[in-house]
């Protein structure tokens, strides 16, 4: 490799115009993007942090220290309170079903069968689809009349008559109770990012060795010993990164609940990004609205420290 | 025996697949449904809500189309797309190109850093950014998704980009200089060509990933005429309380469809991005 370094040296020396210099190119072609990222993402971080510190509103924003009175506030809010527990919980378990749901979905998409491409792409359409779209598509089913889930719970008599298991009324109100509201955040959130943890997994699958798995095979190795002692350890940095990305999509989506539930009944699913917005954009108090959003930001340096040492271990290895 | 347990198999794995195809899809296949049913049929709860009691209709279709501004939405969006599109590609092409050959140690960790600007998320950064477009005149304006939607496709694609410079062998770049190309030259005329299905991924994702955005737009945005697809179709077509049913599964429909069969063709290459370095 060293050898065409110094024969593009040798070319280069004799007439170091600015085309040809390249240590000089090199700053060059990446000051944009560090300007950029610099003027619109470190700079409105460093005000978000600001603000938090601040008693700045729409109303009047003028900036007036105020220390961390708006962290004291949030923190006996009950909103608040309910809000994070919310965020960790639809994240989590989300995840955790998406995990499992995408490695079954990806072991049956490795195998061979018709119209292959035909299910790819019903099964990855909620990833490609904008999100806002596919959750208003949700939430006419969840509707508190016309759900379909009601309209099958009635026919099977769980639902809508004297003595049905799920209750005498005609509706379940997915949207309206708020452990069904809970779980139908929580079903959407899984929808949307099953297809990303399946791709992932299958990148994952397809890089096993084939040999190893056929040596398993002629030892007499059982189909879920193969999963468990080969398949399984041997993605697991692979799953890992499916589950860290799905993580952060969820815990810092605003969509799904946004469009869903507003946050209702009463709050009861609301989550940090919903809440932030509420506080700072339609309520106008940006200082809080501030402060809120950046409870976000411990969890989501955690993600980013352990993506770097997966990415450093495996450089290793 | 082996040839029944195979059948078995078979009709394990049609199962598992139907049941994942049905979750996936079935929102849509309900978009689909509300599209074309008539009111009279769609606001019957007795009626059997998966298909059609009635003769399908096309009043929602038209409705959507000639009498709400989804056509101005669907503008909108390709309007901001586009020029997204531009100012990511001439943001990260040079970055990348410079990380992925000249980098050494410093090099390296702000190619890292880049990465992780992307894990910080609009949820934090909304409300700044509010302000940010404020000052500099453009709140209600297109300009303002324009000027702020490359804070995530930036970080991403200069990533994706990096690591398809970096396949690209250094020798064929050393050889058009031995040529006679200068430094930069070589990289235009025989490096970009090259690399041209890394850039059209990157086209790709910068759109679609445009035309995804919900927050941004619904913070800044408020004038029906200046809104996006993402945001123009859930908050405009309720009127009121009331949820125009029909139209709105036809605007969810039409505005979905297309940027998922675009999207399905490179989902493998979004991938290889994310999972870079964890999987050789």
């Amino acid at each position: 490799m060293s050898v065409p370094e110094n024969n593009s040296k040798a070319i280069s020396s004799p007439g170091p115009g600015i085309q040809d210099r390249a240590g000089l190119l090199s700053k060059l072609m990446i000051m944009p993007a560090i300007v950029y990222i610099t003027a619109m993402i470190g700079f409105p971080f460093v005000i978000a942090i600001l603000y938090s510190l601040s008693s700045v509103t729409t109303g009047d924003p003028e900036f007036h220290f105020v220390g961390l009175q708006n962290f004291k506030d949030i923190l006996v809010d009950p909103v608040f309170r309910t809000s994070l527990k919310n965020t960790f919980f639809f994240a989590l378990v989300s995840q955790t079903l998406v995990i499992i749901l995408s490695r079954i979905l990806a072991t049956a998409l490795m195998a061979d069968f018709r119209c292959k491409w035909a299910v790819r792409f019903l099964v990855m359409l909620p990833w490609t689809a904008p999100i806002s779209l596919g959750t208003i598509g949700w939430l006419w089913m969840f509707d508190s009349i016309f759900s379909p889930f009601d309209w099958i719970l009635r026919r099977l008599g769980m639902l809508g008559a004297p003595g049905a298991l799920l209750g005498e009324m005609q509706n379940l109100y997915w949207l309206g109770e708020p452990a069904l509201a809970m779980t139908s955040v929580i079903m959407v959130h899984v929808w949307r990012l099953l297809p990303l943890a399946t791709v992932i997994q299958l990148a994952g699958l397809s890089s096993i060795p084939r040999e190893l798995l056929e040596a398993a095979e002629v030892d007499g190795a059982r189909a879920w010993r193969k999963t468990f002692e080969i398949t399984i350890p041997l993605t697991m940095p692979i799953i890992s990164i499916a589950f860290l990305f799905g993580l952060v999509f969820t815990f810092t989506d605003m969509t799904v609940v946004y469009v869903l539930t507003r946050g209702g009944p009463v709050h009861m699913t609301q989550v940090l990004s919903t809440w932030t917005f509420f506080k700072g954009i339609e309520g106008g108090d940006l200082a809080q609205g501030a402060a809120v959003s950046l409870f976000l930001f411990p969890v989501l340096a955690g993600v980013a420290a352990l993506m770097l040492r997966m990415a450093r271990r495996t450089e290793v290895v | 025996m082996t040839s029944s347990r195979k059948i078995l198999q078979k009709g394990a794995l049609y199962m598992i697949l139907s049941m994942f195809v049905i979750f996936s899809a079935f929102p849509f296949y309900w978009m689909i449904i509300a599209t074309f049913k008539r009111d009279h049929d769609l606001f019957n709860p007795a009626n059997n809500p998966f298909l059609f009691n009635e003769a399908p209709t096309m009043d929602h279709l038209r409705l959507l189309l000639f009498e709400t501004h989804f056509l101005t939405y669907l503008t909108n969006t390709f309007l901001v797309g586009a020029a997204v599109v531009l100012i990511t590609l001439s943001v990260a092409v040079p970055a990348a190109y410079s990380l992925a050959r000249w980098a050494r140690g410093w090099g390296e960790i702000l190619g890292i850093g880049i990465f992780l600007t992307y894990l910080v998320p609009p949820t934090i950064l909304f409300i700044p950014l509010a302000r940010v477009a404020s000052f500099l005149g453009l709140q209600e304006s297109l300009w303002s998704l324009i000027l702020i939607y490359p804070t995530f496709t930036i970080p991403f694609c200069t990533w994706l980009l990096m690591g398809f410079f970096k396949t690209i062998p250094k020798d064929i770049e050393e050889q058009a200089m031995v040529d006679g190309l200068s430094r930069l030259g070589a990289m235009v005329k025989v490096v970009l060509p090259l690399g041209i299905s890394g850039i059209l991924t990157v086209v790709v994702f910068a759109f679609t990933l445009s035309m995804h955005e919900f927050i941004y737009a619904l913070t800044f945005i408020s004038v029906s005429a200046n809104k996006t697809v993402s945001i123009g179709v859930p908050t405009e077509l309720v009127r009121g309380d009331v949820f125009q049913w029909g139209p709105l599964m036809a605007g969810a429909l039409l505005a979905s469809i297309p940027v998922a069969v675009v999207y399905t063709f490179f989902l493998d290459r979004f991938i290889a991005g994310f999972t870079m370095g964890a999987v050789k």
